[in-house]
């Protein structure tokens, strides 16, 4: 079991440590096995886009114990990339790499790079406070902050801009327009955020960290505290915002994964088992232990 | 024949559990109802004694005269007056240091050694003797300067309100969930912004409580202002000059031998349990409204 474990780990870091530096390249690792017997799909396209963000060779610790073991990914722009995983297999560790989350907490350190706007955000002096703003995050539970709708909007936005007060209100009747909470919310802009339903507040944070315009979008299980209808909601709401932010979600939910992802990740015991365009990873995965999760084997 | 026997074992031993456990559950609840009635009945005698004592001695001459001697028909109105003005300086001072020792001990200090000091230092002084802070406050605001004076009343009532208020707003900030904080930082927020605007927000109902309770605790305080604003029975909004204050007024006059200042220590007793009750009923109506 543990060999398995070594040997998929090295077979994954061989090519993308070697093979990372161009597009076609990493076009051509994620359909070398598979191109024969699969036809290109729209989410192959996606992987052939230049990365948002690239991981490469990265380990994290929390303490002593050595949660990601040399991790190298790449999330191509304006894309989903869906990470899957049974608990515990470093997923939302990564996530919270991303924005250097992990920072608040003494203890916790990573190694590595994390390319972003050709810069290491994990080397030291960089601004977290900027980088944060251009890697935005969505949480598990809805965390509205306790002040009013328009409040919550507005508090990110004053965090980085000066704008007037009629561009704010622009600013904020956006955002909210965007995650289809308008509608339901132009009546009580100035009433507390936390009266709104889990699934309007989770629509909220959305339009939150959007509003301050980043470049990346990271959540982290936005659904797994939501109603199924609100699930809907968030998933066709990540499908339009796609278009213009890149996007990283970790997800329980496989069939999220398959509806919203154009490529997915999966993760066991820390490390990087497998990546692939999402239909050929729930079709034709390469690797067994992807198989054997996805079809509900173990996990 | 053996399969009966152990259902009625068991029927038996849970039948007997059963009495055993009313029995339990009955004297739980008994010693329960005694244990209320006494300290109603205690409370209640208080407040039955202050309300029939006191009720008789409150005129409009209590809060529009000041202390006179006794037969001269004096009130309480430079005492009240005092009070308010020592309660208010010593909240100015010690509210504000407190929530910030309160914000640095949950925030920031956690726990590393200073911040385990600090919150071991304000616990100390949250039951230190109230007649200790006079005197420290005597020497060092008092005995230097040659005479009493209202501002250092007030400070010794900061001392006292401070470590209510930075017990308060660490247990408060503590309830704050990390993943509200989390949210703060991840839209680039720097931490004191989250602090501020994000977690003390959320807890501000709590933090307004253990301000309004610092203010009835120091309202109601004697012995620290017996060595410092030592009491005057003359008008005077002059706080550099010894101050009158309810407490001190009521020793005053409890102790002497003066029917009529009697009277006026129990009417000025009910006047400051009023006043605390009055500013408990508004934090419980405050906080139930303003809680999010």
């Amino acid at each position: 079991m543990n060999t398995g474990v070594q040997a998929t780990g090295s077979t994954q870091a061989s090519p993308n440590g070697s093979q990372e530096s161009t597009q076609a390249e990493a076009r051509f690792s994620a359909g070398t096995t598979q191109a024969s017997t699969m036809p290109l799909t729209e989410q192959d396209e996606h992987l052939t886009r230049p990365a948002a963000m690239e991981v490469r060779g990265l380990n994290f610790y929390y303490g002593t114990s050595h949660a990601l073991h040399d991790i190298s990914l790449r999330f191509p722009e304006r894309s989903v990339t869906g990470m899957i995983g049974p608990s515990g297999c470093g997923k939302s560790t990564l996530l919270r790499v991303l924005n250097r989350m992990y920072d608040l907490y003494p203890g916790q350190r990573a190694t590595g790079e994390v390319l972003f706007d050709n810069q290491n955000i994990l080397a030291p002096g960089v601004n977290l406070n900027v980088l944060r703003s251009r890697v935005g995050m969505v949480f598990q539970k809805p965390t509205p902050f306790p002040m009013s709708i328009y409040d919550n909007i507005a508090f990110g936005i004053r965090l980085h801009e000066r704008v007037s007060r009629s561009e704010m209100d622009g600013r904020v009747e956006d955002s909210l327009r965007r995650v289809a909470l308008w509608a339901e919310v132009q009546d009580r802009l100035h009433s507390s955020a936390t009266a709104l339903s889990g699934g309007q507040q989770q629509r909220l944070c959305i339009a939150r960290t959007i509003a301050v315009r980043p470049e990346v979008i990271l959540l982290d299980e936005p659904t797994s505290a939501l109603d199924p209808v609100s699930t809907a909601r968030i998933e066709e709401l990540l499908d339009e915002l796609k278009g213009e932010f890149t996007i990283a979600i970790v997800t329980h939910n496989m069939q999220q994964a398959a509806r919203c992802a154009d490529q997915v990740a999966f993760f066991y015991m820390g490390r990087l088992v497998e990546v692939d365009s999402t239909p050929r990873m729930f079709t034709a995965p390469r690797e067994k232990q992807t198989q054997d999760y996805i079809t509900g084997r173990f996990g | 024949m053996s399969t009966t026997s152990p259902s009625l074992m068991r029927a038996d031993r849970s039948r007997a559990l059963l009495v055993r456990r009313q029995v339990a559950d009955r004297l739980a609840t008994g010693f329960g109802w005694v244990a209320m009635a006494v300290v109603v009945w205690m409370l209640g005698s208080i407040l039955w004694t202050l309300l029939r004592n006191g009720l008789p001695g409150l005129s409009v001459h209590l809060f529009t005269r000041s202390m006179a001697p006794p037969g001269q028909d004096g009130g309480l109105a430079n005492a009240i007056v005092g009070d308010i003005l020592q309660t208010g300086l010593g909240v100015l001072l010690g509210a504000p240091a407190g929530l910030l020792t309160g914000i640095f001990l949950a925030e920031y200090g956690a726990d590393s050694k200073l911040a385990r000091m600090v919150r071991f230092v304000s616990d100390m002084l949250l039951s230190a003797p109230s007649i200790l802070i006079g005197l420290f406050i005597y020497m060092i605001m008092v005995a230097p300067f040659g005479h009493f004076s209202g501002f250092s009343g007030g400070v010794a009532l900061a001392i006292l309100a401070m470590p209510i208020v930075v017990r308060t707003t660490e247990d408060m900030l503590r309830l704050v969930p990390v993943s509200m904080r989390e949210a703060g930082i991840a839209l680039g927020a720097p931490k004191w912004r989250v602090i501020l605007f994000i977690c003390l927000r959320a807890v501000r109902g709590g933090v307004m409580t253990g301000i309004l309770l610092a203010v009835a605790r120091v309202a109601g305080e004697t012995a620290p202002l017996l060595f410092t604003s030592l009491g005057n029975s003359e008008w005077s909004l002059d706080m550099s000059r010894p101050m009158a204050s309810l407490p001190v007024a009521i020793y005053q006059y409890a102790g002497s031998a003066y029917q009529d200042w009697m009277e006026q220590a129990w009417s000025g007793a009910l006047l400051v349990t009023v006043g605390v009750l009055v500013i408990n009923i508004v934090v419980r109506v405050g906080t139930r409204g303003g809680r999010t």
